[in-house]
């Protein structure tokens, strides 16, 4: 029996024009792990809410195939049914947990399965260390991080042991080290205890290296159903922003065929004598800053930098420091990525910097007006159109002109975001731009619009600081990169130095070469590679 | 809505006996007016809510409290024309009327203040100690759907609180701060009350994924003996249920404000507000002691 299976199953949410699944055929065997790939809006959230049974139960419309989920025909269960097969993982961790503390949260679905308070307590105990989440037992949710507040949501998905789990974008809150550690927890699950999984995710370099199969889709229907190779082989020649940064690596260089991960790359790499196998990546490059002066100087004049702060501390009730006498100087037209885990303080920076928080101590200046986008684009939208939101020049200019009399809660995530920045650049030209992990749930084609128009601010002189987790939209975009931890300052150098000198804290593209040459996207890492194919070819 | 590690007595007992531990010094709080009873009943909340660690959710209480029992204090003043005692004579007022302001409308209306703001604590107190998870688990048995818009309910508070305090940090972002005024705000509780069904929608289907509508039984015999906390706490709840009973057959701690005051102030009301006091203060004190041994 399988553990999920679609048959020619087709979808049309209440009120569309359009079916969000088309003649669906997908089968998923018991211990597979399956990762669903497609650009935004191509049906993969749909597809695991009919996983789930949420579709149709829950959200109404017209369904017609079926849906088994181990065994049970959606048709005949509902959600709640299917809870006892299938453990589900939605995208918004805010609203993926229920009670009001952490250990209850994880008992929570235990207790509905009408377990025993033993087991019960075991249950708990058992995927609290499963994903290092004990310490948060007691804690309520209210005071959870994003990144906290997915893993306990997760927590809760996996506590009872689901012979299915079904994931959307589980890794999107989470710092790269939190996204491998998860991504690293399925595999085990998978592994040892033989849970099929079927996981949706835009960072596919994240997940295709521990995949048996990747399904695709497009429009609501299947393209693709492969192993990864064969699957990135087919994104080269039909959908090239599927192709994950090590595939493109291997095609700037003519490679073939495209590795999954970065294990497959550097064996490849290695077979062809591109990449000595003793090469090991330089540590992080350390803090660029010169060590404080015992006896400072006055600081230098604001006009000089864009936006600065010294001194800052933020302490909290409890006397514990999210910012510890942090400096920050950022030049006109510099484009900087703050980078650092779940809880570093990169959010409180930005909030600090904007003028939304006061410090505990210490000043920030700025030569202009500051500018934030912050993590949730849809917060920014309060009117009933599009247009009520900003001026229709402005929309024009963010390509939004066609979307004027619509509501901004109908408008894709993707073109939410570009409205919400489109509202906080108004009015008077602002002298830095910070964006708090503005590619969240972006595909690569967005994710690349958005590069494009940042590097247009910075153009016309305008700072840009981007707090993000997302490794490769700093290597595209920023100049330098600033790495936060317990609040301060780690490293502080140029974009190149600093992402192809760790483990985390790196690019796909310099996971796969080492570090080597400071090469950290395919296009760097492409012609390092050809130069050496040259080398290797002279006589 | 928070939480915290049960540590104390009335934390750790189970949620139904800290509910009606609550619940019996609400009760007397509202069925006496008596400046003793309510002082009894104030000072009891205080201590228990010392004992239980829970002493700023309370002062918090408070702050809020006051402000509103003062402003109803003067509305009782103003507004009551009961009461022989004249203290100031404002004459004719257009609309209003003859104003007098009588010494028992003063005195009572700083009483009803008092029992408002006692109200209060003792409902903050309520709040803190017991455990809303719980409450929502042993509902489910009895009232499946109750209890389900009860979850809803309380989590969608945290929920569209976080919501509205980020939505109002992005209109701050905006370059005009999204205007001011009264069209300003009314824009910001629109938007989030338009976004509560989509997340109300989205909690409902969280509950659904973990299974909470399929209702399974936990096994026979499977809940846990009563503990010491759990003892200590019934009996001062009952105790105090008992005293509320005694006291209402025997109209004790008699309280009339009008048309003078009539106040009752004999040896039996001293003895019943210690009595509460006592009662009150019992669970937290001896529960604890016999934990510490």
């Amino acid at each position: 029996m399988s553990a999920l299976s679609f048959e020619r199953f087709s979808y049309t949410y209440p009120g569309a024009d359009q079916p969000a699944l088309r003649e669906l055929s997908i089968t998923v065997e018991p211990g597979e792990f399956v990762v669903c790939a497609g650009l935004s809006a191509s049906g993969k959230s749909t597809l695991l809410r009919a996983a789930s049974g949420l579709v149709p139960h829950f959200h109404g419309g017209e369904a017609s195939g079926r849906v088994l989920v181990g065994g049970l025909d959606t048709r005949d269960h509902g959600p709640g049914d299917l809870a006892q097969v299938a453990g589900t993982l939605l995208q918004d961790p805010e609203t993926q947990v229920v009670m009001a503390t952490v250990g209850a949260e994880l008992a929570f679905p235990l207790e509905n399965r009408g377990l025993s308070r033993s087991s019960v307590a075991r249950g708990v105990e058992e995927i609290a260390l499963t994903l290092s989440i004990a310490d948060l037992l007691e804690r309520p949710v209210d005071q959870l991080s994003g990144g906290e507040l997915q893993r306990v949501a997760l927590g809760a998905a996996l506590a009872a042991r689901p012979s299915l789990v079904l994931l959307d974008e589980p890794t999107s809150q989470l710092d790269p080290v939190a996204g491998d550690e998860l991504i690293w927890v399925l595999r085990r699950l998978n592994e040892e205890w033989g849970t099929a999984v079927l996981l949706a995710e835009h960072r596919l370099e994240r997940c295709l290296a521990h995949a048996d199969r990747v399904v695709l889709l497009s429009d609501g229907e299947l393209v693709c159903d492969a192993p990864p190779r064969e699957m990135l082989g087919w994104a080269a020649e039909h959908q090239p922003a599927l192709q994950t940064p090590a595939a493109r690596l291997f095609e700037r260089a003519g490679l073939r065929p495209p590795p999954s991960g970065v294990k497959a790359a550097r064996a490849t790499l290695q077979a062809h004598g591109l990449l000595e196998a003793a090469e090991l990546p330089e540590p992080v490059a350390p803090e660029r800053h010169r060590r404080r002066p015992r006896w400072p100087r006055r600081a230098e004049p604001a006009a000089r930098s864009a936006l600065s702060c010294r001194g800052l501390i933020v302490q909290l009730a409890g006397g514990r420091e999210v910012l510890s006498n942090l400096e920050l100087e950022l030049a006109p037209g510099e484009r900087t990525a703050l980078m650092g885990r779940n809880g570093a303080g990169k959010s409180t920076l930005l909030r600090i910097l904007a003028g939304l928080e006061q410090p505990t101590e210490g000043k920030v200046e700025s030569a202009g007006r500051v500018a934030l986008l912050l993590q949730n684009p849809g917060d920014y939208l309060i009117h009933e159109r599009v247009d009520q939101e900003v001026e229709a020049e402005v929309l024009a200019d963010f390509g939004l002109a066609g979307l004027a009399s619509s509501h901004p809660r109908d408008i894709s995530g993707g073109q939410r975001q570009r409205l919400a920045l489109a509202i906080v650049l108004g009015g008077e030209r602002p002298s830095a731009v910070l964006l708090d992990e503005p590619t969240r749930g972006m595909d690569r084609a967005a994710k690349a619009d958005l590069v494009s128009r940042l590097n247009a601010l910075s153009a016309e002189g305008t700072a840009v600081l981007v707090a993000t987790h997302d490794t490769e939209l700093a290597a595209a975009m920023a100049q330098r990169v600033v790495l936060l931890s317990g609040g301060r300052i780690v490293a502080d150098a140029p974009t190149a130095e600093v992402l192809s000198g760790g483990w985390h804290f790196a690019t796909e593209t310099a996971r796969v070469l080492g570090g080597q040459g400071q090469a950290i996207t395919p296009e760097e890492g492409g012609a390092l590679l050809r130069a050496r194919m040259t080398i290797e070819a002279a006589p | 809505m928070s939480a915290r590690p049960a540590s104390t007595v009335l934390l750790r007992a189970r949620s139904s006996l800290s509910a009606l531990y609550g619940f019996s010094l609400l009760a007397l709080a509202l069925a006496f007016t008596h400046p003793l009873v309510l002082l009894a009943v104030g000072a009891a909340t205080f201590g228990a809510a010392r004992l239980s660690g829970c002493q700023q959710q309370l002062r918090v209480a408070v702050r809020f409290a006051v402000p509103l029992a003062l402003m109803l204090a003067v509305i009782n003043a103003v507004v009551v024309r009961e009461g022989v005692t004249v203290l100031w004579r404002f004459g004719e007022l257009p609309v209003f009327g003859q104003i007098d302001i009588t010494g028992e409308a003063f005195v009572y209306g700083l009483l009803l203040a008092f029992r408002v703001v006692v109200i209060i604590a003792v409902s903050a107190l309520l709040v803190a100690i017991v455990d809303p998870d719980d409450v929502l688990r042993r509902m489910r048995r009895s009232a499946f759907r109750s209890a389900l818009t009860a979850a809803l309910a309380t989590r969608m508070i945290g929920v569209l609180t976080r919501d509205a305090r980020r939505m109002d940090q992005a209109r701050r972002c905006r370059p005009d701060c999204g205007g001011s005024g009264r069209r300003a705000q009314l824009l910001m509780v629109g938007s989030v009350a338009a976004g509560a069904l989509d997340r109300a929608v989205d909690v409902a289907a969280t509950l659904e994924l973990r299974g909470y509508a399929t209702r399974v039984a936990p096994p026979h015999g499977d809940s846990l003996p009563y503990s010491r906390a759990d003892r200590a706490v019934l009996a001062s709840a009952l105790g105090m249920l008992a005293l509320l009973v005694v006291a209402v057959v025997f109209g004790l701690a008699h309280f009339e404000p009008y048309p003078r005051i009539t106040i009752a102030t004999g040896l039996t009301e001293v003895l019943f507000g210690g009595l509460i006091v006592l009662m009150a203060l019992a669970a937290p004190v001896i529960g604890e002691r016999g934990r510490q041994r």
